[in-house]
């Protein structure tokens, strides 16, 4: 068997994907740093676990990659023969716990954060439908259903796909920048989860039970989600599309809108 | 297989291999776990081909191949033949061939039941595939079977849930035998603390079972009754929560996910102090480290649902108790490493797949700490990272331990040394397509692609193409692997009865391959 062809044959094959990988750079790769406070510390979170581990797992496979080059029979080393030490094992138990403790207490701080609604500026009520999302101001009296734009001749591959396929809406969901947004999330039929990465929320839809998140978005722009719980045959295409304003903007936006009649648009979009 | 009697004692009742009523009847603990094994080889080809569906669709944007409904039964059945056909008898399979060798037993303290867990499994799948035919087509609310979708599954509901129930029977009792072997048929001598540590997991995982799939049974049982007996367990409008039986399906799914490891970290505490020709480091710590994860493995299952609105301090609970686990997990880590230290290794196949297994298993338990971190989770949850992390811990983990094992107790189970060429061949293209496959869903599940999903956005299609280019590259590598074992079992050079130069253990005393009945006369433990 020749150890030296498989090495030729694998590095061929490695260098394939490598060169993949590369024509792949375009793409993202890593969390969205988001628009919103709790969204940066959620994304810092991240990168520090992520650093840790790659520290941790550097360190420890060296370790093993060092062993496994000089501890070789082939080398003719002597196996040596210890097998226990009290020590070893209680440094090796005690300090991935300090570590642990350590990352545990900004995540602490950042859970307490996100989930402390109190104090919030507007409510809008979501609520999930197969498939489709429902949104209302409750206390400007709008509400509006938003459903996926995207034509069906893009999905089966008859047409050019655009630039936010699977990603766009009818009506998109507009919030004012700078104010503290409490959702009230539920669901009309199974599970859904309204996701928008950019605002660090995703929270569960349950039919009968109401769970509330909240976002104060920084920057106007336009956020698109998905939602992330199986909600059924088209769960793969009912998008979240947050459109974030300047103040004055949104009050035009509530001034143009107005509480439909729920049953003939329900019964006109799921047509 | 070897019809040659090698000790005079030996009372053979071993009839040809090719008779049926042999392998139908059987009580012999090797044949049934040579049963259980090519079980779950064929199931592993059937989930393998789900795989291949879903990755073909999810080969580029758009809808291709079928129809999304199909499409999310495929990810819920290749789930459950994954999880419930594959890994737990494999698993099986392992513990019937090797923990009477190893404790020094004639045989199964159970053998009937034995054969009647083996053959409740045939039968089970049967059903659970049959599903895929019917009106309404398969179970298409994902394996984990939440309510309220799954209770809009057409015709295949009760069948679905019948065959859980005859798979949890099959486990349960697979677990009582494994428990009673152990407890019981130990040769004199051999103390609790001096059974090899894959008897050790295996014990822990065997209490693991008996403890959650009754638990298992009676969540589906309760979807049966709110789907036809009029019940509103999981309805909110009859008074019920359908949170409710995700607290149930975790409480018994979390200490699944150990019942799919725990065995695996046995085999590699087998495999490297024989290859490192050095004893197993910190042979305690390993008992105790396993004990305390599945100790831990009770009081972590509400992680797996952060974002389904719990109290603050319920999320900061399991968050602390999850990543508890990383200590423990850590420990074993650092004690296979402290066995290579200073040893003198070499790199047959099964230590190939062992210490692929230590690396590719920490870079899943990895991308599990990240994932305990609940306000982190929030963004990581029900995407592509969570695939990435849980193939990671399962393929590189759980099968790549259960293929190391049947590299490395093949020849004392034929009594044949397989090709050790085709095996480390077999070992690069599975450890490089792997990662090919499941590497690029860390990439496009931080930058959003939801899991379950026959179709997405733009952004993630390079990824995506990368992933299933993997998933068929490591899908026809297992060809090799049949190939491999077949030959091997069908001759080659002859194995030693200790095989490997350094392997210890009760197994490596006997003839490879074994009498039909292992010990006949209790051993003599040093």
């Amino acid at each position: 068997m020749s150890g030296n062809n498989w090495l030729k044959w694998l590095l061929a094959v490695s260098s394939f994907f490598a060169s993949v990988g590369i024509a792949s750079a375009g793409q993202p790769i890593n969390m969205p740093v988001g628009v919103t406070d709790i969204s940066k510390d959620v994304y810092d979170m991240h990168m520090i676990a992520f650093w840790l581990c790659v520290v941790i797992a550097v360190a420890v496979f060296a370790v093993m990659f060092y062993s496994m080059f000089a501890h070789r029979k082939s080398r003719g080393v002597t196996p040596a023969t210890f097998h226990e030490s009290t020590t070893v094992e209680a440094v090796w138990t005690v300090i991935p716990f300090i570590i642990l403790v350590a990352l545990a207490m900004p995540a602490t701080k950042t859970l307490i954060a996100m989930e402390d609604t109190s104090d919030y500026e507007l409510t809008v009520k979501i609520t999930g439908y197969q498939w489709l999302w429902h949104y209302e101001y409750i206390d400007e009296g709008v509400d509006f259903y938003s459903v996926l734009k995207t034509p069906r001749s893009q999905i089966n591959n008859q047409e050019e796909k655009t630039e936010n396929y699977l990603l766009e809406v009818d009506n998109e969901l507009v919030l004012p920048v700078g104010k503290k947004v409490r959702f009230l999330i539920t669901s009309n039929d199974v599970l859904h989860a309204w996701w928008v990465p950019d605002l660090a929320v995703k929270k569960d839809a349950v039919p009968g039970f109401i769970n509330e998140a909240w976002a104060k978005i920084n920057t106007p722009g336009v956020y698109r989600g998905q939602c992330a719980e199986l909600c059924g045959r088209d769960h793969g295409f009912m998008p979240v599309v947050v459109r974030a304003v300047e103040q004055d903007e949104f009050d035009q936006f509530l001034a143009d809108n107005t509480t439909l009649d729920d049953s003939a648009e329900y019964a006109a979009v799921t047509q | 297989m070897s019809t040659v009697a090698t000790d005079d004692h030996h009372d053979d009742h071993q009839e040809s291999p090719y008779s049926i009523k042999r392998w139908l009847f059987t009580t012999n603990h090797k044949d049934i776990g040579t049963l259980y094994l090519w079980f779950s080889f064929i199931m592993f080809l059937i989930g393998g081909v789900m795989a291949l569906i879903i990755r073909t669709e999810l080969f580029e944007p758009g809808l291709q191949f079928v129809d999304p409904q199909f499409f999310n039964s495929m990810t819920t059945m290749h789930a459950i033949m994954m999880i419930f056909g594959v890994v737990m008898p494999a698993f099986t399979g392992l513990a019937n061939w090797l923990i009477p060798m190893m404790v020094g037993a004639t045989d199964m303290a159970l053998p009937r039941m034995n054969n009647w867990s083996f053959w409740i499994l045939p039968f089970a799948f049967t059903m659970m595939l049959s599903t895929l035919f019917m009106d309404g087509g398969g179970p298409a609310g994902g394996w984990t079977l939440y309510p309220p979708l799954t209770l809009q599954t057409g015709d295949a509901l009760p069948f679905v849930i019948l065959s859980i129930h005859f798979m949890g029977l099959s486990s349960i009792m697979g677990a009582i035998n494994v428990i009673a072997t152990i407890l019981n048929m130990r040769a004199p001598g051999m103390t609790l603390m001096k059974m090899p540590l894959f008897v050790w997991t295996w014990l822990i995982t065997a209490y693991l079972l008996i403890a959650v799939m009754p638990v298992l049974a009676g969540g589906v049982t309760m979807l049966l009754t709110d789907k036809f007996f009029g019940t509103s367990f999981f309805n909110a409008a009859g008074g019920g929560d359908p949170v409710m039986f995700q607290h149930i399906f975790w409480f018994f799914g979390h200490p699944e996910v150990y019942i799919l490891i725990l065995p695996s970290f046995g085999v590699v505490s087998s495999i490297v102090p024989t290859f490192s020709r050095k004893p197993l480091f910190g042979y305690a710590s390993m008992v105790y480290a396993t004990g305390s994860i599945a100790f831990l493995s009770f009081i972590v299952w509400a992680h797996h649902m952060f974002t389904v609105g719990m109290p603050l301090a319920g999320e900061l609970f399991f968050m602390f108790a999850t990543m508890l686990i990383a200590v423990p997990t850590g420990v074993k880590v650092f004690n296979w490493i402290a066995t290579m230290w200073r040893g003198a290794m070499t790199f047959e196949t099964p230590m190939l797949f062992a210490l692929g297994f230590i690396i590719m298993f920490s870079i899943g338990g990895f991308s599990g700490l990240m994932l305990a971190l609940a306000p982190v989770d929030f963004q990581y949850h029900d995407t592509y990272f969570v695939v990435a992390h849980f193939h990671y811990v399962l393929v590189p983990g759980s099968i790549f331990a259960i293929i190391a094992a049947v590299y490395y107790w093949l020849p004392k189970w034929c009594g044949n040394m397989y090709s050790e060429g085709l095996g480390k061949l077999h070992f690069w293209l599975s450890t490089i397509f792997v990662n090919v496959t499941f590497f690029p869903m860390h990439f496009v599940g931080l930058a959003g692609m939801p899991r379950r999903i026959p179709d997405y956005a733009l952004q993630f299609s390079d990824y995506n193409m990368l992933a299933t280019i993997g998933a068929f590259g490591f899908g026809f590598a297992q060809l090799i692997f049949l190939y491999l074992v077949i030959k091997a079992i069908r001759g080659g050079e002859k194995a030693t009865s200790q095989v490997w130069e350094n392997a210890e253990g009760l197994e490596w005393t006997l003839s490879s391959p074994p009498p039909y009945h292992s010990f006949t006369t209790p051993p003599v433990i040093k």
